[in-house]
C-alpha cells in the first residue's frame, strides 16, 4: 500500500478492512458515519469476510457486538457522541464479560445544545466503563492505534474492549498523508483471534450475564481492574513491537520537547499538532516549552506521567470537555491527582477549551505558555476561547 | 452455598460454568406455602413440570416424582394449572 492520502475516517475504515473482523454491527452518526459506510462498501464488494449487522440504534449495535463477541468472534463497531451515549448502558457489560470489542470512536460534543463538532465530552463520559481508551493526533495514529488495539484488547492478560478515538471533523474529515501496511503484513500482524470462551462451545458450556448480588458482584469487578493494570504492560509491549516492525513506536504518551522543558502543556488528540507548532515558535524565542501528548487515557498511566512532569516548573492541562464539578476537566483531575504527593511537583493549572468544536489556534496555545510563565498569578481553572 | 471465593480464585476471564442456578437455593424465598403432591390422584400429565418456572418439579422416567423444595419458590403455578378434577393432585399448603 505504502503512502496514501486518507482522512481519519478512511484510515480507520482501511484498518478495519485489513483487520477483517468476523462481525461489525453499527449505526451511522456524524462524524463517524463514513467509517462504517466505507466498511459496508468493503463488505458489499467482497473485500472482507465480515458479517455486517445493520441495526436500528447504537444501543442495538453495541448489544449485537456483545452477543457476537460471546461466540468468540472478532467484533468491531464505530460511533460518536450521542451514538456512544446510547451505547453507555452496554459498554460496561462488554468489559465485565471480558469481550475485546474494538470501537472506532470519533470524539464529538454531547448535546445539548445540539452540536456535531469535536470535543471530548462523549468519550470522557465513557471513561469509567472498563474500556481501554486510546487517543489519536492524526489519521496516521488513528490507523496505527486501531491495528494495535486488536493486539492489546485480545491479549490473554487483557481481554478488555478498546476504543480508539479521533477528533470529529478535525481528524475524521481531515485528509493527510499516511503510511499503510501491506494487506498481508497487516493481516499477519493482527493474527487470528484466540477467544477466552465461546457460548457456541457445547463441550464447555458457560453462563453469560448471570445475576450477581451482594455476595459476588464486588469480586467480579476486581478482575476488570486487574486486567486494566496488566494492560499497561501490554500497551507498552505492543507499542514497542509496532515500532520495531513498522518504524513508528508508541507508548502511553509522546514527550514533545519535554525533557529539557521548564513549562509544558498536557493535551490529547488533534490539538497536539497545533501545540507542536506553538512550541516550535516559542523554542525559537528561547522559551523552554514542551508537551506531554497523552495517548492512553484508560488505563491512566499516573506514575509515568508524574515522572515525566516531575522536573517542570508549571504545567497546563488542556481539557476538551468539562466535568461540571466546578473543579475543571477530567484530564486535569487525574493529572493533578497523579502529581499530588510527588516531591517537587510542578504547579498545575487547567484550561477547558474547544467545546463544541470551538477552534484552538497557535496564538491561544502560546498564550497558555505565557500564562505558565506567571503561573503564581493564575487561577487554577481557566476557560480558553469562550466569550466572557 | 459453597464457600465464597475471593476474586483471585475466580476462573480466567471470570467465566462461570453452566447450571450455576442449581447452587443457588431459592427454596427459602417461599413465604409460608408449599405445593403438596397427591400421587394417588395424579394423572401424570406433566403440566406442572412444563409450567414450573424454576424446574422444581422432579421427574424420573417421564413420571412426576415430587418437588425440589430447595428451589421451589412457592409461586403456586403448578397447583393452579393442575387439571385433575374435582380435587387437584397438587395443593398449596401451610409450611
Amino acid at each position: 500500500m505504502g503512502i496514501v492520502a486518507k482522512t481519519g475516517n478512511e484510515a480507520m475504515a482501511e484498518a478495519m478492512r485489513q483487520i477483517n473482523p468476523d462481525v461489525v454491527a453499527a449505526y451511522p452518526i456524524t462524524p463517524a458515519t463514513e467509517i462504517v459506510m466505507i466498511f459496508a462498501q468493503f463488505v458489499a464488494d467482497g473485500l472482507v469476510d465480515t458479517e455486517y449487522i445493520p441495526v436500528e440504534s447504537e444501543h442495538s449495535a453495541m448489544s449485537a457486538c456483545v452477543g457476537a463477541a460471546t461466540t468468540g468472534a472478532r467484533v468491531m463497531t464505530g460511533t460518536s457522541s450521542q451514538g456512544l451515549a446510547l451505547m453507555y448502558e452496554i459498554l460496561p457489560i462488554a468489559s465485565a464479560l471480558r469481550l475485546p470489542i474494538i470501537m472506532c470512536d470519533v470524539n464529538r460534543a454531547i448535546s445539548g445544545p445540539i452540536n456535531i463538532h469535536c470535543d471530548h465530552s462523549d468519550t470522557m463520559a465513557a471513561r469509567d466503563f472498563g474500556w481501554i481508551q486510546i487517543f489519536s493526533e492524526n489519521p496516521q495514529e488513528a490507523y496505527d492505534n486501531l491495528l494495535q488495539a486488536v493486539k492489546i484488547a485480545e491479549d490473554p492478560r487483557v481481554m478488555l474492549p478498546t476504543m480508539v478515538t479521533t477528533d470529529g471533523f478535525i481528524i475524521s474529515h481531515g485528509m493527510e498523508r499516511i503510511e499503510m501496511l501491506e494487506d498481508a503484513k497487516a493481516k499477519e500482524y493482527v493474527g487470528e483471534k484466540k477467544a477466552a470462551y465461546s457460548v457456541l462451545d457445547i463441550e464447555k458450556p458457560t453462563t453469560v450475564g448471570a445475576l450477581d448480588l451482594t455476595d459476588y458482584y464486588f469480586e467480579h469487578k476486581m478482575p476488570i481492574l486487574d486486567a486494566m493494570k496488566k494492560a499497561k504492560d501490554v500497551i507498552l509491549e505492543v507499542g514497542r513491537d509496532f515500532g520495531k516492525k513498522f518504524g513508528r513506536e508508541y507508548g502511553f504518551f509522546e514527550k514533545y520537547k519535554l525533557d529539557d522543558a521548564e513549562i509544558a502543556i498536557v493535551a490529547l488528540g488533534s490539538t497536539c499538532g497545533t501545540a507542536k507548532v506553538a512550541i516550535d515558535q516559542l523554542r525559537e524565542q528561547g522559551i523552554k516549552a514542551g508537551m506531554l501528548k497523552l495517548r492512553v487515557f484508560r488505563p491512566f498511566p499516573a506514575e509515568e506521567i508524574a515522572a515525566a512532569l516531575g522536573k517542570l516548573k508549571a504545567v497546563a492541562v488542556m481539557d476538551r470537555s468539562d466535568s461540571f464539578n466546578t473543579q475543571g476537566g477530567p484530564v486535569f483531575a487525574e493529572i493533578r491527582s497523579a502529581l499530588y504527593g510527588a516531591s517537587n511537583a510542578p504547579k498545575v493549572i487547567n484550561y477547558v477549551y474547544g467545546l463544541g468544536g470551538r477552534d484552538i489556534n497557535v496564538p491561544q496555545l502560546k498564550s497558555v505558555f505565557a500564562d505558565l510563565a506567571k503561573v503564581d498569578k493564575m487561577p487554577p481553572i481557566n476557560y480558553l476561547g469562550v466569550r466572557e | 452455598m459453597s464457600k465464597l471465593m475471593n476474586w483471585k480464585e475466580l476462573p480466567p476471564c471470570d467465566q462461570l460454568g453452566a447450571r450455576t442456578a442449581e447452587e443457588f437455593e431459592t427454596g427459602d424465598w417461599r413465604i409460608g406455602e408449599k405445593p403438596v403432591w397427591h400421587p394417588e390422584i395424579c394423572i401424570q400429565c406433566l403440566i406442572c413440570w412444563i409450567s414450573c418456572p424454576d424446574s422444581a418439579v422432579t421427574v424420573k422416567d417421564s413420571k412426576m416424582t415430587g418437588f425440589d423444595y430447595k428451589h421451589c419458590k412457592g409461586c403456586g403455578i403448578c397447583a393452579k394449572e393442575c387439571p385433575v378434577k374435582p380435587n387437584k393432585a397438587i395443593t398449596m399448603e401451610r409450611e
